[in-house]
């Protein structure tokens, strides 16, 4: 590469340019299209108001923070993971603890429940995803049953189960996600794009269900076609880290929760960011977004505290 | 975090500071912590509690600290005085707190406490003298060179930067059983140390290119159509949406019944009217519910076009199955509805069924998708909007139930107990292998 000299130095400093006129046009384009803020189409919705959040269950048994947590199908019971190496199965209703699993590793940063309820997938530090099946035999260790199946080169930061428990996607910080197959931990197909650290991933709800989208460190959210391993399509209008992203329930739109201590609306039909919802008071990044079934509601946790969105406009506290 | 305390430590604007009266000593430029609740709320046009919350963060990571000899960090909102941490010892200066400072300090705290220590500093302490013995003369010195130097000082600075350090140290080496709010996991490969490890060659800008391209290419819609499509949903589904409308029969979180799961179980005999408005909004909601998707093969058998939603059924499988089966899955699939004269056999168009069998001959998890999608849009354009005007439909409708709304207990001690469910794995391990899906072993595993 180094005799070419001179003439690589020219297409270098070409292609360069032919990229930045090209993202310039792409902008234009999106541009275009864009005829009405979504704050003007909301005045026609009611106004949520108020909306109160109380505590109902309080679940207790882990050493130290809790980052990741999961909810199984039947919408009780929940899978979480902590800074100290232990994931615990709960029955959020009855606040039992059901399955308890210790990790070889501190700082297991992503837990996930099969869509089954027969088992659930975790990793961080160790740099895989293992999956262990839920067993209630009390002669069986749930630790000798646990199948390997994820390798990255650096800590696992999200995971997921696609529609059956035999495939997992995940991750990594080491700047990828991969598809992977859990009965022989083989790579399906993994994902190259990312400019630095992938932190979060959620699955399209869509009806050919091909799609997911992930947010990394490069401030980057990128949707994917899992199929091919290409992104489709990318967002890059936060200004730091993107903690965590979530699909509106119709599957057209995903918002993300970013350490800049905002949270954007990206509309995939439309290709570009629809909303942004931050506030003064808030200073510390949000770790987590979710919508509500109707996608009426976004709720987002940060540090700074609790707070409750209505999907068209600004933010509403909550207690 | 520091552009909220810099404006708090604006003169005209900031928080009203007076001196404050601690024993004998006068402290200048105090706060109350109910002054710094106060401001908040007032800036940022938050509620009370809001404002504490912010502030006992601020606390916390060390931006202020309390002038009465804290063990822990807490804002108080009365009159606790409270000051601003000295920029020198804010977190994000990132100052490593080295282990020789910190045996500094707590050989300073020692000799000035006569040995009074706090258990954990005590534990520390040991721990340090041990690692360090060998430089332990240095620290001793030093420690009693800063006591020195201070005595030197006014009363009230020596308050001061005792508190300061104190608080310092409290966030750097956290007493147990509190969090450290510095631990942020593991290193992030921040933006700009990976931009620069990441080459701008020309492979990189040439994959921009084509990104670009392709997605200029690509259609977009207007926003409006976009927006309100949002809010065609979300009025659709609000009255499904338990955090907009409630559920009945009751919500399980509030009433500790599980009523309202038992009536919405995947598989219950008599599903709930809301349910079964929801299989009329769209087709994939009608094949997401087991008991919606059942009742739509039901009529498909009598239009004599099972097999359409069968076929679709076994390619999901085939796309989310295990690697290993993929092979036979595909064999099964081609014999039992696209062969000619197969025992099933759907109806797609030939130039599908031409690609199709062109793919079979190196068979992989995607090969059907073609097929399956045709199949699909075939079901969702035809058969469906039939299925919702059918009696059968109609008839599920007029069936449906609607749960009674239980009226809520307000005396706690007549709480129901709360029931417990079997887990999903213990159901499992309990059939033996009659699951549907892809081969299991017989004991629950996945």
């Amino acid at each position: 590469m180094a005799t070419d000299g001179l003439h690589e130095n020219e297409t270098l400093a070409s292609l360069k340019s032919e990229a930045e006129s090209l993202k310039g046009k792409l902008e234009e384009e999106r541009a275009k299209l864009h005829d009405v803020e979504l704050h003007q189409v909301a005045e026609r919705v009611e106004a949520l108001g108020q909306f109160v959040m109380k505590t109902r269950r309080t679940l207790k048994g882990h050493g130290n923070k809790v980052l990741c947590m999961d909810w199984c199908k039947d919408k009780r019971r929940i899978v979480s993971s902590s800074q100290d190496g232990k994931v615990i199965v709960w029955d959020s209703f009855t606040t039992n603890k059901e399955h308890a699993v210790t990790m070889p590793c501190t700082w297991v940063m992503a837990c996930a429940y099969a869509p089954s309820g027969c088992a659930i997938a975790c990793g961080g530090l160790d740099n895989k995803c293992s999956v262990y099946p839920l067993t209630f035999d009390k002669n069986e260790n749930m630790a000798a049953k646990k199948k390997s199946v994820a390798m990255h080169t650096n800590y696992l930061s999200a995971c997921s189960f696609t529609n059956s428990d035999m495939q997992i996607l995940t991750a990594s910080g080491d700047g990828t996600c991969a598809l992977w197959d859990v009965e022989s931990g083989q790579l399906l197909q993994s994902f190259h794009g990312h400019g630095a650290d992938v932190l979060c991933l959620d699955l399209a709800p869509s009806e050919t269900g091909n799609t997911f989208v992930s947010g990394g460190c490069d401030k980057k959210a990128m949707v994917w076609d899992m199929r091919s391993g290409q992104c489709v399509q990318a967002f890059e209008t936060h200004e730091s880290d993107i903690n965590s992203v979530r699909y509106y329930p119709s599957g057209d739109a995903f918002a993300s929760g970013s350490d800049d201590a905002t949270c954007r609306l990206y509309d995939l039909r439309a290709d570009r960011e629809v909303a942004i919802y931050s506030k003064e008071s808030i200073i510390f990044g949000a770790s987590s977004v979710d919508f509500s079934l109707s996608g009426l509601g976004l709720i987002v946790f940060s540090e700074s505290t609790h707070r409750y969105l209505r999907i068209e406009s600004e933010i509403v506290p909550c207690n | 975090m520091e552009r909220v305390v810099v404006s708090m430590q604006d003169p005209d604007q900031g928080v009203k500071m007076r001196s404050q009266r601690l024993l004998i000593t006068v402290i200048p430029h105090a706060v109350a912590g109910s002054d710094i609740v106060e401001w908040l709320i007032q800036k940022y046009c938050i509620s009370e509690e809001e404002a504490l919350h912010l502030g006992t963060l601020l606390v916390r990571h060390g931006y202020l600290y309390p002038l009465r000899d804290p063990l822990s960090l807490l804002l108080q909102p009365d009159d606790t005085p409270y000051r601003f941490q000295t920029p020198y010892f804010w977190t994000s200066t990132q100052w490593p707190a080295a282990e020789l400072d910190y045996a500094i300090y707590l050989a300073k705290k020692n000799i000035r406490k006569q040995g009074a220590l706090v258990d954990h500093e005590k534990e520390h302490y040991n721990q340090l003298h041990r690692k360090i013995s060998h430089t332990w003369d240095l620290v001793v010195m030093q420690a009693r060179e800063q006591l020195r130097a201070a005595k030197q000082r006014r009363k009230g600075d020596r308050l001061v930067i005792a508190c300061q350090e104190q608080t310092f140290w409290l966030v750097h080496r956290p007493p147990p059983g509190v969090p450290s709010v510095l631990e942020q996991g593991p290193e992030r490969g921040s933006c700009t140390a990976r931009r620069v490890q990441m080459t701008k060659n020309m492979d990189f800008y040439r994959r921009e290119i084509e990104y670009c391209r392709k997605a200029l290419g690509r259609t977009r819609v207007k926003s409006s159509v976009c927006l309100e499509a949002y809010l065609k949903f979300s009025s659709q589904h609000g009255p499904h949406d338990p955090i907009m409308s409630g559920c009945l029969p009751s919500n399980p979180w509030i009433a500790d019944s599980d009523t309202y799961w038992v009536v919405n179980a995947p598989s219950v005999a008599a599903p709930t009217k809301l349910r079964v408005d929801r299989w009329g909004f769209s087709f994939r909601e009608l094949l997401e519910d087991p008991v919606g998707r059942a009742h739509f093969m039901e009529f498909l058998r009598k239009e004599f076009s099972a097999e359409n939603l069968s076929f679709w059924e076994a390619c999901e499988e085939l796309r989310h199955g295990g690697q290993a089966q993929v092979p036979a899955l595909v064999d099964a699939v081609y014999e039992q509805f696209l062969a000619p004269g197969a025992a099933r056999w759907v109806n797609i168009d030939s130039h599908t069924m031409e690609r199709t069998l062109e793919g079979l001959r190196r068979p992989h998890r995607y090969v059907l998708d073609d097929a399956q999608l045709h199949i699909y849009m075939l079901m969702k354009k035809d058969s469906y909007p039939r299925f919702l005007k059918s009696d059968m439909y109609r008839g599920l409708l007029a069936e449906a139930v609607v749960p009674p709304e239980t009226k809520w207990r307000v005396f706690p001690f007549m709480r129901k107990p709360r029931r417990s469910s079997p887990s999903p794995a213990l159901l499992a391990s309990m059939e033996p292998a009659a699951a549907a899906g892809g081969p299991r072993g017989g004991d629950g595993e996945a």
